[in-house]
């Protein structure tokens, strides 16, 4: 089967692409996990300088859910630079996603400003953080105005595509997917993860997060980020990279056939291992194979065709 | 069952090692192996990966040098307080029955050797023990390892206070080149010493091993701030015990390591 994929006039080996925040920190990781299947490396948010996370515990998981509040920790666009070169030149053919963050509106225009000089394939706005609170408080995706204001600031110094990474956190996703459309996003990356939540030690009474609060993922929060897709490809009509919870290969196709085209991986490098890119792939083939799909392109958005044929 | 949340285990004695280091032994039933490492949480302070220097399926030892702000607080607690303790984690040392081993600690690397040294010699291996240190009130376990059978103990000092005066490694060259016969070297303390001991493995064509210390925040392969260059592997999972084979690939080993940051800092 040919598994390629086609998204915003990119080809992606494979619909498997590696989430923002897990893994990424340097080219060497990128390579490591192409030459493990992944179709596409999102790397961590790059922040314009040095950006300490939190203190430890950063990340928690059991069978059930993984909570996180690493802090998004950067070293800033200098060493940036010089991974995302060290990546860009060997050329493997398996697309770079740039993710990038900011603080204010300005931080994240200088940023976009600043990465796409150095063209990789996309960029990934982070507007949907919960763990960093910007200028308000809050995540500009959770704001329509905001989201649409930073999303037409950004594209007016980048002439690469862009997604907007969307907070589940809201009740409006439809309403922000269509603001931040309008406003010249090119593609949608949802979700980030949900809550924040918490987890408490009943021993010591103490919160095990030293942020005390963190964004929750996991295979729980499938069905929800499913139906986020579900709802952002029923009102807009932008690519979008779906993810939340996905574990299997039957997971990235229901996680298509709701309206993605690309699929984060994340939670599955927890549950599956290290070969998870390769082994939800093969799962994903065989399921394609048995069900006489002979591009994963014919699965993208099938649910909202079939419930539009009743 | 996977967990990784840290519980809270009962600190049943600390046992004082040396002039800057104790040993913390915990009620816990983790089933560790030789190498790997636990991390301990203290709440509203931080938690740390820690070798493990001691485990038999009851208790769970830490030696712990009190060198930072998390080891002093560390070094505060009291017999019967708590501590957050999940894993174990990462690669063990392995060995075969029946080999001769050569083991080289620096510091307070030196409580995990004694914990493989343990375990190898109840499979009739022979083991050569070589403890450096800065001075002799910073050596520790020599009463302990000197109670195994089948373990000859030696002392290093960097200002010949005790055993040595000099490296631990030039004892190393000393045993082999004294016409010592070894099939496998192992070692654990700051990088710098080990990438020494491998050089020297390399020259003699002897297996070793090495324990690779890198920042490490989740300790089971998600973050990703223990990666090293240019092979992109988590630390925490395919390490921290790797073979002298993959340490020669890696290009950054004795030379650089990242911060919490993911920022390059030299040794």
């Amino acid at each position: 089967m040919n598994t390629s994929i086609d998204f915003l006039g990119v080809s992606f080996p494979n619909p498997l692409v590696l989430c923002s925040g897990y893994l990424g920190v340097t080219a060497s990781t990128w390579d490591n996990l192409a030459k493990r299947g992944a179709g596409g490396i999102t790397t961590k948010s790059i922040w314009l300088n040095e950006h300490q996370g939190h203190p430890n515990p950063v990340i928690l998981a059991n069978e059930d859910f993984i909570i996180n509040a690493v802090g998004v920790p950067d070293a800033g666009i200098k060493k940036a630079v010089e991974e995302f070169h060290e990546y860009l030149k060997r050329a493997n053919g398996v697309p770079l996603i740039v993710n990038i963050i900011g603080g204010k509106k300005d931080d994240f225009v200088a940023i976009a400003e600043e990465i796409n000089k150095l063209h990789p394939q996309l960029i990934e706005v982070n507007m949907s953080c919960p763990n960093v609170e910007d200028e308000h408080g809050k995540p500009f995706a959770t704001s329509c105005p905001d989201a649409a204001d930073l999303t037409r600031r950004i594209k007016a110094v980048t002439d690469i595509p862009i997604t907007i990474k969307l907070s589940p956190n809201v009740e409006n996703i439809q309403e922000i997917a269509k603001a931040v459309v309008e406003a010249g996003a090119d593609g949608i990356t949802a979700i980030n993860t949900y809550g924040p939540g918490m987890v408490i030690d009943i021993d010591s009474a103490q919160p095990i997060l030293a942020n005390k609060f963190g964004g929750v993922s996991g295979p729980g929060i499938k069905p929800l980020a499913i139906k986020k897709v579900f709802d952002i490809a029923s009102a807009v009509d932008v690519p979008i990279i779906g993810m939340g919870g996905i574990k299997t290969g039957r997971d990235c196709i229901e996680m298509m056939m709701a309206g993605a085209t690309l699929v984060g991986v994340g939670s599955a490098l927890y549950y599956r291992g290290d070969d998870a890119f390769k082994i939800l792939l093969d799962e994903m083939v065989e399921w394609c194979s048995a069900n006489g799909v002979k591009r994963f392109d014919e699965i993208v958005g099938r649910t909202h065709k079939v419930l539009k044929d009743l | 069952m996977r967990d990784d949340i840290p519980k809270m285990h009962r600190l049943k004695r600390v046992v004082e090692e040396n002039s800057i280091t104790k040993t913390f032994v915990f009620d816990c039933d983790f089933q560790v192996q030789p190498g790997q490492f636990i991390n301990i949480w203290l709440p509203r302070i931080d938690e740390k990966p820690m070798s493990v220097a001691f485990a038999d399926g009851k208790e769970l030892s830490l030696s712990i040098a009190n060198v930072g702000s998390f080891s002093a607080a560390v070094h505060q607690l009291k017999e019967g307080d708590q501590a957050g303790l999940r894993g174990p984690y990462g690669q063990p040392f392995r060995w075969e029955a029946k080999q001769k081993i050569a083991m080289v600690g620096g510091g307070f690397g030196t409580a995990p050797l004694y914990f493989t040294a343990f375990h190898a010699i109840q499979d009739g291996c022979e083991v050569d023990l070589i403890v450096g240190a800065r001075r002799k009130d910073l050596l520790m376990y020599e009463d302990r390892i000197s109670k195994l059978k089948h373990t000859s103990l030696h002392l290093a000092t960097d200002d010949g206070s005790a055993g040595h005066n000099g490296y631990n490694v030039q004892v190393l060259q000393q045993l082999i080149e004294g016409g010592k016969k070894f099939d496998m070297i192992m070692t654990c303390g700051p990088e710098v010493m080990m990438a020494a001991v491998a050089k020297l493995a390399e020259k003699y064509k002897i297996p070793a091993q090495i324990s690779l210390e890198r920042y490490m925040k989740c300790g089971f392969g998600l973050c990703g701030n223990c990666v090293v260059d240019p092979t992109g592997d988590t630390t925490c999972t395919k390490g921290p015990v790797v073979p002298l084979e993959y340490v020669q690939q890696v290009a950054e080993f004795g030379k650089y390591h990242r911060d919490s940051m993911g920022k390059k800092k030299e040794w």
